[in-house]
């Protein structure tokens, strides 16, 4: 059992483009309307780096810009967690390595890395604290939920845990697919820090994954690795004690209870 | 920090299968490297294949099958592994053993098989790949999980080439928060295409073998491998054991690594801190020392602010070539075997070291008592990680 204080949200997703506006969506308060998001540019990045960011790191950006507005993240460590990091660019490199001369992009091989929303992050934020990527396909955010929690209870430092995911092209796409882009953060830290919004409790698990009983979040939930997160911020967004079962990748599930 | 017991490990390389391979390679200055060129590869370029890929999995994994975790499984036969493992899950449970994989590409080299095989006519991927069990990153730890038949979380770390040395730091923390009781940590890549051209086009593949800390050095030779590592607590005085890790992040560049090696420092420093170690008492150095012209220069500055220049210290790219996310094991194992059997290993592949280099780069094999071993392994975004293996005191 690891119990960690949850400072601040961030949430980008269809229909949920913010945490301030999905909040309220997934308290109720608002329709749930899912339209694709309006296209995004990084504020904390560089001119250089912004131009050169995938689709990927800037959903990546789009939450994490969101769960740290105000505050100062030159210090903090951070987990990124992404089933397949960036497909479109994979596609590019094994289309670029069948033709002749197998012309690789430098700018496409380096956001290649699964690491590279962290690595722009860097940059953006000057921060010269650890870093974590994982790849967790579609218990990519519980994985990076329980290595962020595990951070935070073993380092006692604050983490920033961003999760991700974007869709393929095709041919690909047909192997791995996710309806849309989406992404969500959660700033992480000591449950005795002073301005924690939530406390939650954390342990792993045999039992079933939690699905939400709205049929259109259901089928967000299940569109895209990121959102498997749903349950969850149901929870925070309603700040209604509960717990919910986030599915892991193999292997057991991880139990998020929000304490009241 | 309480240092964790390597109860077993093991690696594959360039240099052969198992331990007993690896060292001896390393004793006599034999390099695993070559110019047989990997599939149509047609570029002038050194590369360390592992010998014996070519038997598909079969059964039950044949779903599973790629280049990534055909070498996942030869590694997992050796030194004992297996029985190790069963030896931990039978005394802590199976569901009580963490899964730390390192990977940088996985099973890449499928997907490029995949793309080259289009059905002209349709479009599509053939029928038999299977993106989920090769390619994906996850796919790496899942496979180890499976094969071992452990059922706690398999965790797969992609910080490129600081993949496979942060699965420690992982394993250490969760074993300190208590969600699991040991650990397997470890890591697999295997040479594809993307990673050949790819490095190519950012112009750090040499066309010679690749000569780390040389004056004449040009780039990268890239290699493949997996190793692995159980950790377990209570490491009694004299055991080898994981005594320190340290992390950062360079917040500079994409590709290039800063010039002052700033975050390397962080990094180094952080390990001692943890370890409750001194400079003075780590023996040897395994620098990432990956044979670039930048991050020779850049990996040297840090390590003369942290060390100095006399802590011997040398890069092993020479005999495997630079194994990208499989990299932090490999030289973490490498790290534990000058520890265990009392060896530096020489740079092999230097032949007039930089002048601008001012570390105390090792150019012979020599015998030497090591107490404590740091290992560096640096990854593109900037992403650092260094370990500190020797005996528990």
């Amino acid at each position: 059992m690891m119990t960690v204080g949850v400072l601040s949200v961030g949430l980008s997703a269809p229909g949920l483009p913010s945490w301030a506006e999905g909040a309220a969506v997934l308290r109720g308060e608002r329709p749930y309307q899912p339209a694709t998001l309006a296209a995004y540019a990084p504020v904390l990045l560089p001119a250089n780096e912004r131009r050169r960011a995938t689709a990927a790191v800037r959903q990546a950006f789009r939450a994490g810009e969101e769960a740290i507005a105000g505050r100062d993240a030159s210090a903090l460590a951070t987990v990124f967690a992404s089933s397949d990091g960036d497909l479109n660019i994979l596609n590019r490199i094994c289309g670029a390595l069948t033709s002749p001369g197998h012309v690789v992009s430098p700018t496409d091989f380096h956001n290649s890395v699964h690491n590279a929303a962290a690595g722009y992050w860097g940059i953006a934020t000057g921060a010269r604290a650890p870093s974590t990527t994982l790849a967790g396909y579609d218990g990519s955010f519980a994985l990076g939920l329980l290595e962020a929690a595990t951070q935070v209870v073993s380092e006692r430092h604050p983490v920033l845990l961003v999760a991700f995911d974007v869709p393929a092209p095709e041919p690909i796409a047909l192997q791995r697919t996710h309806a849309d882009s989406a992404s969500c953060a959660l700033w992480l830290q000591p449950p005795d820090a002073r301005d924690n919004t939530a406390t939650l409790e954390l342990g792993l698990t045999d039992a079933p994954e939690t699905d939400c009983a709205d049929e259109p979040l259901e089928r967000a939930r299940r569109g895209n690795p990121a959102l498997r997160a749903l349950p969850l911020l149901l929870l925070l967004a309603r700040a209604q004690p509960g717990r919910v079962v986030l599915p892991m990748a193999g292997g057991r599930r991880l139990a998020v209870a929000l304490r009241g | 920090m309480k240092p964790l017991r390597l109860a077993a490990m093991t690696a594959t390389s360039a240099l052969g299968h198992g331990l007993a391979a690896q060292r001896a390679a390393l004793e006599q200055g034999r390099s695993g490297l070559s110019q047989t060129p990997f599939e149509h590869c047609d570029l002038p370029c050194w590369t360390g294949a592992v010998e014996g890929l070519d038997v598909p999995l079969t059964g039950t994994w044949a779903a599973w099958d790629c280049r990534n975790n055909r070498l996942s499984e030869r590694a997992l036969d050796q030194d004992g592994f297996r029985a190790a493992v069963a030896a931990s899950a039978q005394r802590h449970g199976a569901d009580r053993v963490g899964v730390f994989v390192g990977t940088s590409t996985s099973g890449m080299l499928s997907t490029e098989h995949a793309y080259r095989a289009i059905d002209p006519g349709t479009g599509r991927l053939p029928a038999d790949y299977d993106y989920r069990t090769t390619h994906n990153p996850h796919a790496a730890a899942e496979f180890v999980r499976l094969q071992l038949g452990l059922q706690g979380p398999a965790l797969a770390i992609c910080t490129a080439c600081s993949s496979s040395a942060k699965v420690f730091a992982a394993a250490y923390r969760a074993l300190d928060a208590g969600w699991c009781d040991a650990a397997v940590v470890g890591g697999i890549d295997s040479l594809c295409l993307t990673t050949l051209y790819g490095f190519h086009s950012l112009q750090l593949i040499a066309d010679d073998i690749c000569r780390p800390a040389d004056v004449h050095r040009k780039g990268i030779s890239i290699g493949e491998a997996a190793g692995f590592a159980l950790l377990e607590r209570g490491a009694r005085s004299g055991d080898l054991a994981l005594l320190g890790y340290g992390e950062s992040s360079d917040a500079y560049h994409m590709s290039a690594p800063d010039p002052d090696g700033r975050g390397a420092q962080l990094a180094m420093r952080d390990a001692l801190e943890r370890a409750g170690l001194h400079a003075a008492d780590i023996g040897y150095v395994n620098l990432h020392g990956t044979a670039t012209p930048a991050n020779d220069a850049s990996e040297d500055r840090a390590v003369m602010r942290v060390f100095g220049a006399q802590t011997p210290c040398s890069s092993t790219k020479g005999y495997t070539g630079h194994t990208l996310g499989a990299a932090g094991i490999v030289e973490a194992v490498i790290a534990a075997l000058a520890v265990e059997h009392g060896f530096l290993p020489a740079s092999i592949t230097t032949r007039e070291k930089d002048p601008a280099i001012e570390g105390n780069i090792v150019l012979q094999p020599q015998r030497a008592t090591i107490r404590a071993a740091l290992s560096n392994s640096f990854g593109f975004g900037g992403n650092n990680a260094s370990l500190i293996l020797g005996r528990a005191a």
